[in-house]
């Protein structure tokens, strides 16, 4: 990979400072960007690490009673941390990549990455989730903009994620054989306000909303309330693992699967 | 009571304590005073036009010492193929050269173009990044039958992309073909045996290095065999006389015949470090090794199978596509032949058996031997159309296979694909198999998955292989450029210590072990007296290395061989020591001693008179105890099995769960159940892996889609259950000393058939009567798409 | 180049390296541990993985600096004090759980780490456990049964020895 300065700052402000830096680039847990970086995909003129940053480490429930997990919280701490309060979030990071990755890999470089495959991308939309920036908190809505993009500003760093927690919720993830990523994955929350499905995976756009299926489990939060439904094939990515007929399949059967475990 | 050494102990292995606490000295941990550094720049596209190779900015970056291109090479030979290809016509297959460094044209993404040497890894890959390249891209050919069909010429010096059109045997040609048309049953399939990358978990490495003091040449190799390096590279490629060339394989992390061949790379080092005057180290990446290790498999086949109204088989007509890749690697040519056509008869009675292979070159990087070669590509097409035939006929699969076995008194078995088995017991494995499966027990297990809406299926497969590889005589007339004999030397220490030294390999199979259980069976000595060396053109005189299960096979019997020679002259010592006729000498446990008499002397007292001969027969025996010998097989072994898998489908997602998997295997003798079984296990993933997950896929343009473990998946601890193993059915071999046949390939030849035959089974019992086959692997997006009609 | 300190089998070591010097590097030209192994570029074999502060990481996708101050272990150190092999490594052997040798180190560190967060796993939570740990050779039997057996439970009812 190409040579590039390290740093590791130990407070928000100074990797804020730091990243300000012309192509720079924030290292999360590194999983996805130090392979790319391997093969000299990226090249950035600084890294700067944000796992030295205690407060941007752990779980803990916020005012509003939403869990509150700290950007730079690796997935091996959500799961083990997140289990009593929201057990559908921990069973999803505990279940991301392998126990290595889940030991590096944090939520926040995850999200910034916004990996179409990736799983947390579901569980944020799925659930409504808030992301809070070092200057702003941006609703899961809003956050995630097709693949690879997302609403950050070049230097933003993700500080904190809030999840309010839902009545039910599960996620149903299907793996592609090789990467084990979500070949589909679907999250699905039940809240007071209704039910909100996240689908990662399997559009060509990303992580995703399934309208339809939304207000058919707001009626009656069953599997059996969207059989009549489908997703149009239409968008779905193409690849070795699946054709866009068998994705949609997917997202339908895992929607099910997931309400079934919630 | 099982024993605790010698032939038949499941001895643990010593070499585990070297690997289990970081001791191990793989090619990569070597690191030489004074090394370099290469990287190689590699083609991009499949097939292009070389105009021009910029160097020079490449050159004046930092730390680099010198870019290298095919010019560079003028005058070295190509990587030659070992074995030559006759078509029907008699005519010797097309035999494009392959150069070190692309000459003119590059053929396949992955092609090296050019090498940068520099002081450090990371400056190589900088300076790789600067060497501009002028390459104008040709449309690529990918597909084989659009290959032979007027696509674009791979080598242009060459008439077609036909590298061969073989028939086996051109005489059966005409009574199989009378014999399809009057048949009363023929089915028919069509089928493709996946391509498959090996991945060995150990990426290749190479380091070159040359004295000038002495004129030699050494080269560290992740090889399974060092020798046959030795003879390629120093008689084919760079012209350097063996005594001066000196391979080393060391610690090698796994081979599965992708480790066999001669590479390009390897000679690339060797030659390199005498010009840049330094060793020259290179370490493949896995994401290169994707590009560039030689791939498996990759066949397309039609196979017809006639049958009388009985179920009796008649006559097989296959017609298969064998791709070759870009060039032709060290083996390639030999694995769609007469690896694969002579073992169409399976276990059975087929009077007419007729084969037909067409070898293509594509752009697409070379295929040759993956764990099995040719014979999992026999047994998939095969057991395939049985499965298929017996459902066409209405006849239960096993009951059809029984009805058409090879009995157990109609040894030795002629085939008409010219080999003959020599032995075997193919009811007994298959009653094995049914016992250790427990198929009675089936029916309910189905209904249990029923409960949780799976769809359960049974697959059951025989198989059987041609390995110990190979009589020289036969090989070579049938076009092998080698021979295939084993060598070994055995040197007794004075103190009776003995140390062997055997040109089989072991990069996982544990000769270090089973070996020394043989020679101390043999002389009756514990066997941490017996020590092996292998690895290292230095220290063993000759060798032809490890692969087509052939180490105890023929590797084993030269040990055999030699240990029987130092046996014979220790009774001629150990005579003259007790006064006694030599014809009277018995060896037991590590003691000689007179017939009828209570006289003996040791295995050490013998040892250390050897080697300090004050009491000595000196006028009919020289001193010393060291003999080598080598061992040439008169036939093929041919292990054979049975297997079954059991499978479920969950019909919402198409995916495949393995639930059960059992191996009745009859390897002959065994010296080490603990790895044989060992072997089976990892033999059966790779089968597994094979059916249920593996798939190397080029697009149209001939770009590598499953270039990574992001795409290429590899089996997983959670893919495959705990394996049911068993080869207490044994009809020993019964042309070498051990009576043993090989272990290494059946799990790999045996498994893929009973895979997809269960998957189809589970979907035929669950109503989808259509699908009568799905091709490798059965993912999940294959299977339930075939599950849609 | 910049100077890094961190503690490796219990033993303080320094060096200098680059911003991009992975910890597998540091290890294995730095400190000539070649016992961890580099098997792929993506992340997902395995074969280097180590303990960094106690948990099982990748040590190919982890930069040295990332790690100063750390306390690493690798497969060099897991051997009992007196040399002999330790529990994981002993049932590793007493079970044919390797044959190459390659993914061995990766393996040893995955099933220390293993049984460190669930000291009587099932076969279940072993195989899924081992899901980045990619072997070749073994088809993993040997490898779940020496896991098991490291445990401390009995494995003589898996069929075969």
């Amino acid at each position: 990979m190409y040579e590039f300065d390290f740093e590791k700052p130990a407070t928000v402000a100074e990797a804020v400072a730091a990243l300000g830096r012309e192509d720079a680039m924030a290292l999360g847990g590194g999983q996805t960007l130090i392979p790319s970086m391997k093969q000299r995909l990226a090249a950035p003129s600084a890294l700067v690490s944000l796992t030295g940053i205690a407060e941007m480490r752990g779980v803990c429930t916020g005012d509003d009673a939403a869990l509150c997990v700290g950007g730079a919280t690796t997935h091996a701490a959500v799961a083990a941390e997140a289990a009593g309060r929201y057990p559908a979030l921990a069973a999803l990071a505990g279940n991301i990549g392998d126990p290595a990755v889940r030991n590096r890999g944090t939520i926040g470089g995850s999200l910034a990455n916004n990996d179409p495959a990736a799983d947390y991308p579901a569980a944020v939309l799925g659930s409504g989730a808030t992301i809070v920036t070092n200057n702003r908190s941006i609703a899961a809505d809003d956050f995630f903009e097709g693949l690879f993009t997302t609403a950050l500003e070049p230097g933003e760093i993700i500080v904190e994620v809030r999840f309010p927690i839902p009545e039910r919720a599960a996620y149903a993830k299907f793996q592609q054989p090789a990467s084990r990523f979500a070949l589909t994955g679907v999250f699905v929350a039940k809240t007071a306000n209704g039910v909100r499905v996240a689908v990662t995976g399997a559009s060509e756009s990303g992580v995703f909303r399934w309208g339809e299926a939304e207000a058919a489990l707001s009626a009656d939060f069953s599997a059996d309330a969207i059989a009549g439904l489908s997703v149009p094939a239409d968008g779905m990515v193409s690849d070795l693992h699946g054709t866009p007929a068998y994705r949609a399949n997917l997202v339908k059967v895992m929607t099910q699967r997931a309400v079934s475990a919630a | 009571m099982p024993k605790d050494q010698g032939i038949g102990a499941s001895t643990k292995r010593r070499e585990d304590v070297r690997f289990l606490t970081g001791k191990g000295r793989y090619t990569d941990d070597i690191n030489l005073r004074g090394q370099t550094h290469c990287v190689f720049v590699r083609s991009q596209v499949a097939h292009g036009r070389i105009n021009a190779i910029d160097t020079s900015a490449a050159e004046a970056m930092p730390g680099v010492i010198k870019v290298f291109t095919a010019a560079d090479f003028a005058g070295k030979g190509g990587v030659p193929c070992g074995w030559q290809i006759h078509d029907k016509q008699g005519n010797p297959m097309l035999e494009p050269k392959h150069p070190i460094l692309a000459e003119g044209k590059v053929r396949y993404v992955g092609d090296a173009i050019a090498a940068v040497v520099a002081e450090t890894l990371e400056q190589a890959k900088d300076a790789a990044e600067a060497v501009v390249l002028d390459i104008d891209e040709l449309p690529a050919v990918v597909d084989m039958k659009a290959a032979v069909q007027g696509g674009a010429l791979v080598h242009d010096e060459l008439s077609s992309n036909l590298c061969y059109d073989w028939g086996f045997i051109e005489d059966n040609k005409g009574a199989v073909d009378e014999a399809i048309k009057s048949a009363h049953h023929v089915t028919t399939l069509e089928l493709v045996n996946n391509r498959l990358i090996p991945n060995a978990m150990e990426p290749r490495a190479a380091i070159g290095d040359y004295s000038m003091a002495s004129d030699d040449y050494t080269l560290y190799t992740t090889s399974q065999n060092p020798h046959v390096i030795r003879l390629l590279m120093g008689a084919f490629v760079l012209g350097i006389p063996e005594h001066k060339l000196r391979v080393v394989a060391p610690d090698v992390g796994g081979g599965f015949g992708s480790k066999i061949f001669h590479y390009v790379e390897e000679a690339f080092v060797t030659h390199a470090a005498k010009v840049v005057g330094r060793p020259v180290k290179w370490t493949c990446s896995r994401s290169e090794s994707f590009m560039t290790d030689a791939h498996g498999r990759d066949h397309v086949t039609k196979i017809e199978l006639a049958l009388d109204k009985d179920g009796h088989f008649l006559a097989i007509r296959t017609e298969t596509y064998a791709n070759m890749g870009a060039y032709l690697s060290t083996f390639a040519s030999s694995v769609p032949t007469y690896l694969h056509g002579t073992l169409m008869a399976g276990n059975y009675k087929t009077p007419h058996i007729y084969v037909n292979v067409k070898a293509v070159f594509t752009n697409t990087v070379p295929v040759d031997a993956y764990r099995g070669a040719g014979r999992p590509e026999a047994t998939f097409q095969l057991e395939r159309v049985i499965d298929k035939a017996a459902r066409e006929l209405g006849i239960d699969p096993i009951e059809l296979r029984r009805r058409n076995f090879v009995q157990p008194n109609e040894f030795p078995y002629q085939t008409p694909v010219a080999v003959a088995y020599d032995t075997g017991n193919y009811q007994a494995t298959m009653d094995k198999l049914v016992e250790i499966a427990d198929l009675s027990g089936f029916e309910a297990r189905r209904a249990e998955s029923a409960k949780k809406g799976l769809l359960r299926g049974l697959g059951v497969n025989c198989y059987i292989e041609a390995c110990g590889i190979a009589p020289s005589n036969l090989v070579g007339q049938l076009g092998a450029r080698a021979g295939l004999y084993e060598s070994a030397t055995v040197r007794v220490n004075a103190t009776g210590g003995i140390v062997v030294m055997t040109g089989s390999h072991s990069h996982g199979q544990g000769h270090e072990t089973t070996f020394p259980q043989v020679v101390a069976e043999m002389i009756g000595i514990p066997e941490g007296q017996v020590e092996i060396v292998h690895g290292d053109t230095a220290n063993v005189p000759m060798g032809m290395g490890t692969y087509g299960s052939r180490s105890l096979a023929v590797g084993g019997s030269a040990i055999v061989r030699a240990t029987n020679k130092i046996i014979a002259k220790a009774k001629k010592i150990a005579a003259h020591l007790m006064e006694a006729s030599e014809g009277d000498i018995e060896l037991k446990d590590g003691k000689f001693s007179v017939a009828g008499t209570d006289k003996s002397v040791d295995w050490g007292s013998v040892c250390l008179a050897a080697y300090v001969p004050h009491n000595y027969p000196l006028a009919e025996l020289e001193p010393g105890l060291e003999e080598t010998a080598f061992y040439d097989p008169s036939n093929f072994t041919y292990p054979a099995g049975a297997y079954a898998c059991e499978v479920e489908v969950d019909p919402g997602t198409g995916k495949v769960t393995v639930c059960s998997f059992a191996a009745a295997d009859d390897f002959g003798n065994v010296i080490n159940p603990m790895i044989v079984e060992g072997q089976v296990h990892g033999g059966l993933a790779q089968g597994i892996g094979q059916a249920m997950l593996e798939a190397a896929a080029y697009d149209e343009n001939g770009q590598l889609l499953s270039g990574s473990y992001m795409d290429y998946a590899m089996p997983r601890a959670d893919d495959v259950p705990f394996y049911k193993v068993d080869h207490s059915c044994q009809t020993p071999c019964t042309h070498n000393p051990l009576g043993v046949k090989g272990c290494g390939e059946a799990g790999a030849i045996g498994s893929p058939p009973a895979v997809v035959n269960a998957v189809i089974d589970a979907l035929q019992r669950g109503g989808y009567s259509h699908v009568t086959h799905i091709d490798m692997p059965v993912s999940p997006v294959r299977v339930w798409s075939a599950m849609q009609g | 180049m910049t100077k890094v300190t961190m503690t490796v089998n219990g033993r303080a070591v320094s060096g200098e390296v680059e911003g991009r010097t992975l910890l597998s590097a540091f290890l294995r030209e730095g400190l000539g541990l070649t016992g961890t192994h580099v098997g792929c570029d993506t992340s997902q074999c395995g074969a280097c993985v180590v303990h960094v502060d106690g948990k099982a990481v990748k040590s190919c996708t982890v930069f040295a600096s990332d790690v100063a101050g750390a306390s690493v272990t690798t497969i060099e150190g897991m051997a009992n004090p007196d040399g002999t092999l330790g529990r994981v490594q002993q049932a590793f052997q007493d079970h044919h759980g390797l044959q190459c040798g390659f993914c061995t180190p990766g393996m040893v560190m995955s099933t220390a780490a293993l049984l460190a967060e669930n000291p009587k796993p099932t076969e279940a939570d072993v195989r899924h456990y081992l899901e980045g740990n990619i072997c070749r050779c073994t088809g993993y039997h040997n490898i779940v049964k020496a896991v098991l057996a490291a445990s401390g439970q009995d494995v003589s009812g898996v069929a075969a020895e």
